[in-house]
């Protein structure tokens, strides 16, 4: 839904980085996304596509990891992947809120020249 | 897919009758920068050399800057031992209505301060302010959620050394307010009978970040033929770690137990 304002500040922030860094292109931007950020993969795909010309990212490859949601399970002390929306720990079934990975909205890496 | 609502991208936005204009201006190193306000501070101007293909590893929060802004806040409550919540639902569950009558039955118990969000208008700071409270009114102008600077900015116009509990009411969206930490204590996600039962599955975002559930407008379970234990199995699914309240604001029905939760949080903070 928000993914044009989120590419937007991704953008931004990769923009600045090469800069920073003494590069004036990006070859490649790779993303992370959980799967409770918020962020649809497809919407920010199509931001990327609508938002790039003009940007020092025009030719630049684009790249989303995705990462599932992750919970920690503190009766087996052992991480489970909350797989559709299930937040049971599949050995002892006791549901867990303690979510370790999955709301990542991060610029991951960029390759520039 | 929204391509109106300029997430992260704050137009001017007036808290009271306040207009707080942000601009933006790129240094001579790129480096783009918006600011609230004038300021003195210094930027770093860092350069390198340019090498072929060389990969940046920075696994940086595309909205680091919000979240940063919410640390601030959320340490300047902790130092007040200010008890914060945000209140999110979708537009119309009955936020203002449960906000109204939860200042009403905490007075003498809590000394409570507000800050509201919405797109235009001060409608629901006027309704808010029938209960004596210190209410603050912000105008997003285009943006469909709060962020961590614009409360930052409407915290200067309480005095929040004389309050107990501060509440935010947040933009009505159960999208991007979810992604956007203001600093909170406790993230409050309503849910109103009339919205059906499968909301939490619809929004698994919000509502797997909410503390508190509260489920609203029980008075008319009956007419919008409500499945409650269909609805409580949902939520439960979607935020299993989430303190669940079912109440009535306009007949005050579960209202005891709802604020008797905040007032033992606030003895926690």
């Amino acid at each position: 839904m928000h993914e044009f304002g989120i590419m937007e500040s991704a953008l931004a922030l990769a923009e600045k980085n090469t800069r920073t860094a003494g590069a004036t292109q990006i070859h490649r931007l790779k993303v992370r996304v959980g799967k409770l950020s918020g962020v649809v993969p497809e919407a920010l795909r199509f931001a990327f596509a609508a938002l790039k010309a003009n940007t020092l990212a025009a030719a630049a490859e684009f790249e989303i990891e995705e990462v599932p949601a992750v919970c920690w399970c503190a009766a087996c002390a052992a991480e489970f992947e909350a797989k559709n929306l299930n937040y049971e720990c599949p050995r002892c079934h006791q549901p867990s809120g303690d979510l370790r990975r999955g709301k990542e909205m991060d610029l991951a890496s960029l390759e520039i020249s | 897919m929204c391509q109106e609502c300029g997430c992260s991208k704050p137009g001017p936005y007036q808290v009271g009758d306040r207009k707080v204009e942000s601009h933006t201006h790129t240094l001579p190193d790129g480096m783009v920068l918006t600011h609230a306000h004038d300021h003195g501070s210094a930027h770093g101007h860092a350069h390198g050399h340019a090498h072929p293909h060389q990969i940046l590893n920075l696994n940086t929060g595309i909205l680091s800057a919000n979240d940063r802004a919410a640390e601030q806040n959320r340490g300047a409550f902790k130092a007040l031992n200010l008890l914060v919540l945000n209140v999110v639902s979708s537009p119309g569950a009955g936020k203002t209505a449960l906000l109204t009558k939860t200042l009403n039955e905490l007075k003498g118990r809590l000394r409570c301060g507000v800050i509201v969000g919405d797109l235009a208008t001060d409608n629901d700071a006027a309704r808010l302010r029938t209960t004596g409270a210190p209410v603050v009114q912000i105008a997003t102008g285009t943006l469909c959620h709060l962020e961590a600077g614009m409360v930052a900015e409407a915290m200067k116009q309480l005095d929040l050394r004389a309050l107990d509990l501060l509440i935010i009411e947040n933009v009505g969206n159960l999208v991007c307010p979810a992604s956007f930490d203001l600093g909170e204590a406790l993230r409050v996600v309503l849910h109103s009978v009339t919205e059906g039962e499968d909301k939490p599955l619809k929004y698994p975002p919000m509502f797997h970040s909410a503390d508190a559930v509260v489920v609203t407008k029980t008075d008319m379970s009956a007419a919008a033929g409500f499945d409650r234990e269909l609805a409580l199995k949902n939520i439960r699914q979607a935020a299993p770690h989430a303190e669940v309240f079912e109440l009535s604001s306009r007949t005050g029905d579960g209202m005891k137990v709802w604020c008797d939760y905040l007032i033992a949080r606030k003895a926690k903070s």
